[in-house]
Parts: C-alpha cells; sequence; structure tokens
C-alpha cells in the first residue's frame, strides 16, 4: 500500500515538473497545441475533408475560398482544404519516417562505434565526416535525384544526411557512460558487450536520442516539402503541400490562394514541432535541470 | 610469509608489475611509462580480511583491477583457486552513486552479475534479488525503485547484494566506506562483518582510513608506488609500524588528544611515478636514509627497509 501511495505520489510530480515547466515556457505550450491540432486535423482527414482530395470539377477551376470551398480550388478545380488535410499525412509521416530511420540507424552506428572503439569507430566516424562534409542540402538533392523523384526517396535521401548527427550524438553519450562504474562493475561480472549495450548505453542515451527526434521533426517537414516544390518529392496527382506550392506558384499573382493555404500549412507544422521540441530540449537537458 | 604457504591460498600474485604507456613520439612509440605496479608479492588466505592501505596514486585501485582481473599485468602471475574461476571475485565501489545504473530498478541491479553471465527467467531472478535483499537489510517493497531514490547506506547495500548474487568467495572492497557518513559507515562495516562470518567470505579491504583498517583486517599490507613495504598482523603493524613510510602514514593520521603542535613531520609529496627511483623508493621522503638505502631494497620479514631492524633497536632504546 505505502509502495502505491509513493508511487502515485511520485508520477504526480513528475507530471506536476512536466506543467511546471510547459507554464514557465508559454511557447513550448503554443507548440504542443499547434501538433495536437494538426496531428488530429492529419489523422481524421477523412471526417474533417469537405470532398475527394483527388475529385477533378472542371467547372469550378481556380475558384476563390467560398462556403463550398473553404480554401478555394486549383487548376483543375480540386478543393484545396481537403487535399491540404490529406497533403498533411504525406508531409507527417516522411517527418516521423525520416526521424525513425536516421534516429534507429544513428543509435545503433553511434552505439556500437562508442562501445567497441578501435577500428570500427575510426571507420564509422569516417564516414560520417564524409556525409557532414557535404552541404546538407546539396546532398540531399543529389541522393534524391539519384534515387529517382519520389517522396519515399525523398526521405530515404533525408534519413541518410541525418544519420551522422544521431552517430554523433549516441557515440558522445556512449563515451560518457562507458567509462561509468556500474559499466566497469558489469565488466567484473564478465557482462558481454550486447549486455553492455542492452542495459547500460542503451537506456542513458535514449532521452538525447528522442530531444534529437523531436528537434528534427519540424526541419524534415520543411525539407520533404521542399524537394516536392521543385519535384523531386512527391509526384502529381498525390496532394503535397510542397507540391502543391509548387504549382500554383504559376498561378500566385491571380489565384494567391492556391499556393498561400498550403504554404501556410508547412509554416503552422514546422514551426509548432520546432516550439515544441525546443520545449522538450529544455525540459530534459540536464545542465538546466538541478539535480 | 614462511607459514603462508602452508594455509589455504585463494588467490596469489607473484611479481606483479603493470606499467601504462604514456605520450608517444612521432612513430606512436611510447615515450614513457606510468609505473602503476612495481613487483607486488602478495597471497590471500582464504576467510581473510586482507587490508591495503596507502595514499592516493600508490596503486591501490590498479591491484583491485588486477585482482579482477581487468586489467593484465605487464609482468607477472596471478594464481590460485579464484584467479581461475571468474564468479569468484566480485567487487564493491567507493562511489554507490555512480556505481549503479540509476536506469535499472534495483532488483535488476542485484541480479545483473546472473543474468549478464547466463539466461534466467524473471520468476528466479527477483526470489534472488528478494533472498539477496533481506541479507543486506533492504525491504522487499524497495526492489521495483530505481537506485537514485535510495540514501548513500542503502546504495552501498544494493552495491553489497550485487556483489553478494553470483555467490563469490572473494569480494575486493575499494574503500566501500569512504563516501558514507560516520554512522552509516558502522553499519555497513557491521553487516560486511556479519556477512562474512555466514558465508565465509574472503575480503580485500582496500582503504586510506586506518581506523577501519584497524576495525576490520587481520592483516594488513602497505602500498607505496607500486610496491608493498609492509605487511603483516595489523594489530602489530598498526602499534609498532616498522617501515618509516608506515610510521609517516601513521603519524598522518589525526588525532583528537594532541593539541597539534606535538610532531611535526615533513609534509612531502609521492614522487613521480614516471621514473622509478633506483634505491630504495622511499628514499627521498625519509629522515632515516643512509648509503646503504641507495640500493634496491627487498621485502624481508615482512618489512621493505635494510634499517628496520636498526630502527626500531632505537626507537626502544
Amino acid at each position: 500500500m505505502a509502495e502505491a501511495q509513493s508511487t502515485a505520489k511520485r508520477s504526480r510530480f513528475d507530471f506536476g515538473y512536466f506543467g511546471y515547466q510547459l507554464k514557465r515556457s508559454p511557447l513550448t505550450m503554443v507548440g504542443l497545441i499547434m501538433v495536437v491540432l494538426v496531428l488530429i486535423v492529419v489523422i481524421f482527414a477523412p471526417v474533417f475533408a469537405t470532398h475527394d482530395p483527388n475529385a477533378i470539377d472542371l467547372r469550378a477551376r481556380l475558384a476563390p475560398p467560398s462556403m463550398a470551398h473553404f480554401f478555394g480550388t486549383d487548376e483543375v478545380g480540386r478543393d484545396i482544404y481537403s487535399r491540404i488535410l490529406f497533403g498533411g499525412r504525406q508531409s507527417i509521416a516522411v517527418g516521423f519516417f525520416v526521424v525513425f530511420l536516421a534516429g534507429l540507424t544513428g543509435t545503433v552506428l553511434g552505439a556500437l562505434s562508442g562501445l567497441i572503439g578501435g577500428r570500427t569507430d575510426t571507420v564509422i566516424m569516417r564516414l560520417m565526416d564524409v556525409v557532414l562534409s557535404v552541404p546538407s542540402l546539396a546532398l540531399i538533392l543529389a541522393l534524391a535525384a539519384a534515387l529517382g523523384p519520389s517522396l519515399v526517396n525523398a526521405a530515404l535521401a533525408i534519413a541518410i544526411v541525418r544519420i551522422p548527427f544521431y552517430v554523433r550524438l549516441v557515440r558522445g553519450q556512449a563515451l560518457i557512460v562507458r567509462e561509468m562504474a556500474y559499466v566497469k562493475a558489469a565488466h567484473t561480472f564478465r557482462a558481454g558487450r550486447l549486455h553492455i549495450l542492452r542495459w547500460h548505453i542503451l537506456p542513458n542515451t535514449l532521452s538525447p536520442v528522442i530531444v534529437q527526434g523531436t528537434l528534427d521533426l519540424g526541419s524534415t517537414i520543411l525539407l520533404a516539402s521542399a524537394l516536392s516544390f521543385i519535384g523531386l518529392g512527391a509526384q502529381q496527382p498525390t496532394a503535397e503541400w510542397g507540391a502543391m506550392v509548387a504549382t500554383g506558384r504559376n498561378y500566385i499573382l491571380d489565384q494567391w490562394w492556391y499556393s498561400g493555404f498550403p504554404g501556410f500549412a508547412i509554416l503552422f507544422t514546422a514551426t509548432g514541432f520546432n516550439l515544441f521540441g525546443d520545449g522538450v530540449r529544455d525540459m530534459l537537458d540536464p545542465r538546466q535541470k538541478a539535480r | 610469509m614462511s607459514a603462508g604457504k602452508t594455509r589455504d591460498t585463494v588467490l596469489e600474485l607473484s611479481d606483479i608489475s603493470v606499467r601504462f604507456p604514456s605520450g608517444s613520439d612521432w612513430l606512436g612509440r611510447p615515450t614513457s611509462h606510468v609505473h602503476a605496479l612495481n613487483g607486488v608479492d602478495l597471497d590471500v588466505q582464504r576467510g581473510e580480511t586482507l587490508g591495503i592501505v596507502g595514499e592516493s596514486g600508490c596503486g591501490k585501485s590498479t591491484l583491485a583491477q588486477v585482482l579482477l582481473g581487468l586489467l593484465q599485468p605487464s609482468e607477472g602471475l596471478v594464481s590460485g583457486a579464484a584467479a581461475s574461476d571468474e564468479s569468484a571475485l566480485q567487487i564493491v565501489f567507493q562511489d554507490p552513486q555512480s556505481s549503479l545504473n540509476s536506469r535499472m530498478r534495483v532488483w535488476r541491479v542485484i541480479t545483473e552479475p546472473v543474468f549478464a553471465r547466463q539466461r534466467k527467467s524473471t520468476m528466479e531472478l527477483r526470489r534472488l534479488a528478494v533472498e539477496l535483499a533481506a541479507k543486506v537489510g533492504l525491504r522487499e517493497e524497495t526492489l521495483d525503485r530505481y537506485p537514485h531514490e535510495f540514501s548513500g547506506g542503502q546504495r552501498q547495500r544494493i552495491a553489497i547484494a550485487r556483489a553478494l548474487s553470483s555467490d563469490p568467495d572473494v569480494i575486493v572492497l575499494d574503500e566501500p566506506t569512504s563516501a558514507l557518513d560516520i554512522s552509516v559507515q558502522a553499519q555497513i562495516l557491521n553487516l560486511l562483518d556479519e556477512l562474512q562470518r555466514e558465508r565465509s567470505l574472503t575480503y580485500i579491504f582496500i582503504s586510506h582510513d586506518i581506523s577501519v583498517i584497524s576495525h576490520m583486517c587481520r592483516r594488513v599490507a602497505v602500498m607505496y608506488l607500486g610496491q608493498i613495504v609492509e605487511i603483516g598482523d595489523a594489530a602489530s603493524l598498526l602499534a609498532h609500524p616498522r617501515h618509516p613510510y608506515t610510521q609517516l602514514l601513521l603519524g598522518s593520521v589525526p588525532k583528537l588528544e594532541e593539541d597539534g603542535l606535538g610532531e611535526l613531520i615533513e609534509e612531502t609529496e609521492l614522487p613521480s611515478n614516471r621514473r622509478l627511483p633506483s634505491g630504495c623508493f622511499f628514499f627521498d621522503r625519509c629522515s632515516f636514509a643512509t648509503e646503504a638505502c641507495r640500493q634496491p631494497q627487498q621485502l624481508i620479514d615482512g618489512v621493505r627497509c635494510c634499517r628496520a631492524e636498526e630502527l626500531a633497536l632505537t626507537a626502544a632504546g
């Protein structure tokens, strides 16, 4: 009983701390609200959409925003509001896919690099240096073009370029943890590398990786949209924010709503994730948390 | 030393030296070496508590690592029953803050030496954890908490439970109480004492705290610059130190009775272990040094000092 009570007290305290941090930085709260809003809208896109995102209606071409079409229509009469809702699925899926892929690969490589050291470490880190030495946008463009224009390939290209950041992060953390007395103790138990990786290094690197991932979501969504904008990402007729901005560009002087609304959706989502990511970093940063 | 051969020796170090390369020239060859241990001979008897004292940097911790097999000696041999069996040796570290992973639940921490080596069901591990927790005086309900929720003394109890979990013969205690409050120190020392009697454990007790050593140990080895300079029965060694360094070490312990102006001992630093002295390692700091001390000293009758007998006589007379 006493145990259950104390656990309850602790979790309430933790929530209190989280809430306290949120209150202390209203921007994080704003970011969180924006992210939650975007996620709800995108997940329940079929519920909120008023039209089929790909339904063509040539009689209503380039119609301005109205009650029938909240955000107007495009050059073949598709409803922009519905296309933005469905298009968000692409952008956000790319964001999570990239962060998951780069985070996972980077964590494994970084942990191996830090734990094994020696030649393995040198090979992995030099490889990462090669990736980092090329300006990331140029490398993403080259990779996406080489892989062929599609949203999955664009996501792969971005993931490859993001991997070194996670490798460096996790390797640094692994080097710290490796020197801790509890790892030395584990050596005296004759624990294998896998045991040390599973029980000591990974649990202690998880929170910085999560922070880095949250920070990366916003910029990844932005990058994926940029790739679609220049034609290396999502292809017609898939609804995708960057691609919509790109085709809308031709009509920007007379039909501002065509690029305007998708552009605003990108801005809103990226800003939300960035604000939230910054807040999470501040919360989990051990230098700020007085022990 | 002569009696040592006939008793039950669990660990024996013969002429152990450990050097670490330091600095390197343009070809990557080491330019110098740090001499951490310089010919240590030591035997550990089953069931005894062997104390190892010395100031920081004298090689105590390196010795612990060699004992545990974490460090291969550059020269010399570790032998004995406990040397070949990997689970026969365990260690309790000085700082229970950093020696326990704060991301593992206590029952996991306690049983780590077991599940690091072999697959065991959660049920079995938990049962073992409960049993060990009772042994070291931890309540069963606390096993699901994380180490940082405990006080320093309790954390050290967790570390001791962990050391016991693989059922070792020898436990190396690397300053197990120096990070603790005085009142908690006594509790931990009593616990160690109890466990030793119950399980006929052998302790190697590394410390710089003379009072703890005199309380716990039957035999004491005094280390200086990677060598054992004096070894013998704890009571007589601490009461009548024969090596000048042991005298210096014991004399530097603050005493309440003295008014602080009694005998001023020259404060000198441990010399560099980059370049070893050619003669007696203690030559530069010793106030009794003579020409004979320029020769390397042998450990004779438990003392590494050629003037030990002479000095004892003058002290007595």
